[in-house]
């Protein structure tokens, strides 16, 4: 190798101390959301626990659990270890210091802006897309900072080829980014309010784009990078088939994409579009399997040290979580399946799988190989860590096995029906009180798992105080970067043709065409996709801003509205959900998960008086019930002003008021308040109850599944 | 349908995206070894054990 010889020797050094920040914060974050989620998990079991504070309650505290588990916990967690696995691989220093940096601290701003907005109510109401606009740009910003120095980090890497770690990093990167920004369109109404700009059926594809690949492309791909990275260091051996692993991205990075349709099965989204979604989410086993089984052969032959090896441990056990997780996804892809684990704890229990197990553990995993590394000394003790990782994985199968249960117990329970066609637990009540058990045996998992977290805590804190004190700057050196390309790369254009690479050019343009496809056809169909119905009134300005209340609070953490159309679903309650009937919606409500009743039909089911009571104390009208108390909602005046500007800009959106529906939004308002309150006050409620935003909600309620009912949509 | 002027293409920008990638890396040889990649993760990270040409086999 000619050039090699004449290559200039560079000494160079890399910067540690944006790793170490990154994973102080992961740790720092990490025992905030464990906290968050065990709260959360314990208000379920006893709903005394939502201490009947607005800030406290289940609705508001369980996007901030998911929001910091994700974004905080995983996402400080994948930048510590990208920044310590790229700048190795790539033999170079970051790009720039200070754009780490920058990265870092407004990271932390963002997380710090939610822990503060969230609990106060401040949310777009789209699951882990909650953020308000400001900080949803904030991210899109401190996002691009991160990948605009990653990539300048590639450019000036020492070391051509890209190990298929990197490769997962930048399918992170640029994914995320596209799904993050095109999510995000919201219009303001407010500088804390916004409505998107999709509605309905176009929100929800979008939003389960975005949120199944959120799931992708933050808990998937980087973790599977750090793992082809941190357990061949690990293990020092290399990965079992490194061919696999190229396979292993390609085809993940392809199909997981189109993926997201399988979250809204039996809903109104076009039945072709389900199907497309069901088929590649089965596929997606395939690639995920493989890298499971690669990483697993990865230890062939270190199977002993697993046995000693705390580290090695948590990948183990994190890899088969991986597999369990990747084989339980594309089962509930199936549709027969979905009618019965949709909506129920079941898939709280698959995520918690995927989230404790395979995200948590690889953590772990990486975290007591790095800390060592890092601060230049031993793991203050062995023997901690594996006690952390027993009662972490006992948190684990307890948390799943809990929530299979409950979730294909309820699901049994809410399908059951007897001979003569009737549901034998017609009241929903019934169905929650028998899994109410389980909620404790689920927040028991939960607990363990934090306290083997606090473990790992208290081995960072010892190993970090036991490091040795002045530490000298490692400086690494080697080939400088113009002389070290290999003629082989730049010789060779045509080898892509040939073998492998050939191979897969074919396959990715058939998947990317197929995906293409899935696209377009909608624009084809599109009277099925985008209903307009004449004569279908949008909410008046009371209802809007009763829906902005339910959003608010989060009702849709409990509440779905989406009927699907299985019979003991309809019987349940009321003919299934058609697209037309969210057309209006910004943003769509259908949920994810059914806590309490579905609530698409729920207007006119009960006179006013009755959602009066049930919120000021559901247990008064519903023995049982574990739905939290609302009487701020009797306290808070309603914001009246508002309203004007929010049906203008719904209006700009292309919501069919009249100028003079804007213009006289306020008074409309107040009057259709006054009205519903008179009737209330009546029957016995507080005078003054007009004010008070309890009005707007119960007039919200009472309209959905109007439309239908009275016929204005077939 | 307003939605899908946006969906469209971002999706295919994103597909293409990374049939690019691809196509970029395949031609540029970064899949053409398929063994000694896993086997140079595993040096070392500091000091001497890069400063020849040697261990990067082509
Ligand atoms: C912790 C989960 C949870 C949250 C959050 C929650 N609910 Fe409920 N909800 C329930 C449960 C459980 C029931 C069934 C028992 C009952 O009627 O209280 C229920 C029932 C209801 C019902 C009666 C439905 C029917 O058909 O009988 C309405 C209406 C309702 N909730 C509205 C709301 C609104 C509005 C919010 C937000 C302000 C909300 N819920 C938040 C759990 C929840």
């Amino acid at each position: 190798m000619s050039e090699t010889s004449v290559a200039r020797k560079e000494t160079y050094s890399y910067d540690d101390d944006i790793v170490k920040m990154f994973l102080i914060a992961t740790l720092v974050f990490g025992a905030v959301a464990l906290l968050l989620g065990v709260f959360i998990a314990l208000q379920l079991a006893n709903w005394k626990l939502n201490l009947g504070l607005q800030w406290t309650t289940f609705g508001r505290l369980r996007p901030l659990h998911t929001n910091a588990a994700i974004f905080a916990f995983a996402g400080n967690g994948i930048f510590a270890g990208i920044y310590y696995s790229s700048q190795r691989l790539l033999r170079t220093r970051m790009y720039s210091d200070l754009l780490s940096r920058i990265h870092f601290w407004g990271w932390q701003a963002i997380i710090a802006a939610a822990a503060i907005t969230l609990p106060l109510g401040l949310t777009v109401g789209k699951e882990y897309a909650e953020l308000e606009w400001p900080i949803a740009w904030v991210i899109n910003i401190v996002w691009v900072i991160f990948g605009f120095n990653f990539f300048k980090t590639l450019q000036i890497r020492r070391e051509r080829h890209m190990y298929v770690a990197i490769w997962f990093y930048i399918g992170t990167i640029v994914t995320v980014a596209l799904l993050h920004v095109l999510n995000t369109i919201q219009i303001p109404v407010s500088f804390w309010k916004s409505y998107p700009v999709y509605s309905g059926v176009q929100d929800a594809l979008v939003q389960w784009w975005y949120g199944h690949n959120a799931v992708a492309f933050v808990l998937t791909t980087p973790f599977l990078g750090l793992m082809y990275y941190f357990l061949p260091k690990a293990a020092d051996k290399p990965v079992y088939s490194y061919r696999l692993s190229i396979v292993h991205f390609w085809s993940l990075v392809f199909i997981y994409i189109w993926a997201g349709p399988h979250h809204l099965l039996y809903t109104a989204l076009p039945d072709w579009a389900q199907t497309l979604g069901m088929v590649f989410s089965v596929m997606l086993i395939a690639p995920s399997w493989g890298g499971m089984i690669n990483g697993l052969l990865t230890l062939r032959g270190a199977w002993d040290r697993v046995r000693q090896e705390p580290v090695l441990k948590f990948f183990v056990a994190g890899l088969t979580f991986y597999g369990m997780a990747t084989f339980e996804g594309p089962l509930l892809s199936i549709k027969s399946v979905s009618a019965l684990g949709h909506y129920t704890d079941w898939i709280i229990g698959h995520v918690h799988g995927g989230a404790l197990g395979w995200n948590g553990f690889l953590i772990f995993a990486m975290t007591y190989w790095l800390v060592p590394k890092l601060w230049k000394t031993e793991l203050f003790s062995v023997r901690m860590a594996n006690a952390h990782f027993w009662i972490g994985f006992l948190g684990t199968v307890l948390y799943m096995v809990s929530m299979w249960v409950a979730g294909i117990t309820q699901g049994l329970m809410w399908r059951a029906v007897d001979a003569s066609g009737r549901l034998v637990y017609p009241d929903f009540v019934e169905t929650v009180i028998k899994i109410v058990p389980l909620y404790w045996v689920r927040a028991l998992g939960g607990t363990l798992y934090l306290f083997g977290f606090v473990l790992l805590l208290i081995n960072v804190v010892k190993t970090v105080r036991s490091a040795p004190k002045s530490e000298k700057r490692e400086t690494v050196s080697g080939l400088g970067l113009a002389d070290s390309k290999p003629e082989v790369y730049a010789g060779k254009p045509h080898r892509m043709l040939e073998g492998l690479p050939g191979v897969f050019t074919v396959l990715s343009l058939v998947a990317v065409l197929v995906g293409t496809f899935f696209e377009l056809a909608p624009t084809f169909l599109s009277g099925e996709f985008a209903p307009t119905v004449v004569g279908l009134k949008p909410y008046t300005g009371l209802q809007l801003h009763g829906r902005d209340i339910y959003v608010r609070e989060g009702c849709y953490t409990c509440h779905s509205q989406m009927i699907r159309p299985l019979v003991w679903e309809t019987k349940r309650y009321g003919d299934y959900s058609r697209a037309e009937e969210s057309i209006y919606d910004r943003p769509f409500q259908w949920g994810s998960k059914r806590t309490g009743p579905d609530l698409a039909r729920v207007g006119s089911k009960y006179p006013d008086l009755w959602h009066y009571r049930h919120m000021m104390d559901p247990r008064e009208v519903a023995p049982g019930s574990i739905m939290p108390a609302y009487p701020w909602l009797f306290k808070g005046k309603t914001d009246f002003e508002i309203i004007s500007k929010k049906l203008s800009v719904m209006k700009s959106l292309g919501v069919p008021y009249s100028d003079a529906d804007v213009e006289n939004a306020e008074a409309d308002a107040r009057r259709e308040a006054q009205a519903i309150a008179d009737k209330l006050i009546s029957e016995g409620a507080d005078p003054k109850t007009a004010e008070k935003e309890i009005i707007p909600l119960i007039s919200y309620l009472q309209r959905l599944g109007q439309d239908y009912k009275k016929g204005a949509i077939k | 349908m307003s939605i899908l002027f946006l969906l469209l293409p971002v999706a295919l920008l994103l597909g293409f995206g990374f049939l690019f990638a691809f196509i970029w890396g395949a031609s540029g040889g970064q899949f053409d070894d398929l063994e000694t990649p896993a086997h140079r993760v595993l040096l070392p990270d500091s000091t001497e054990e890069f400063k020849t040409g040697e261990k990067r086999h082509v």
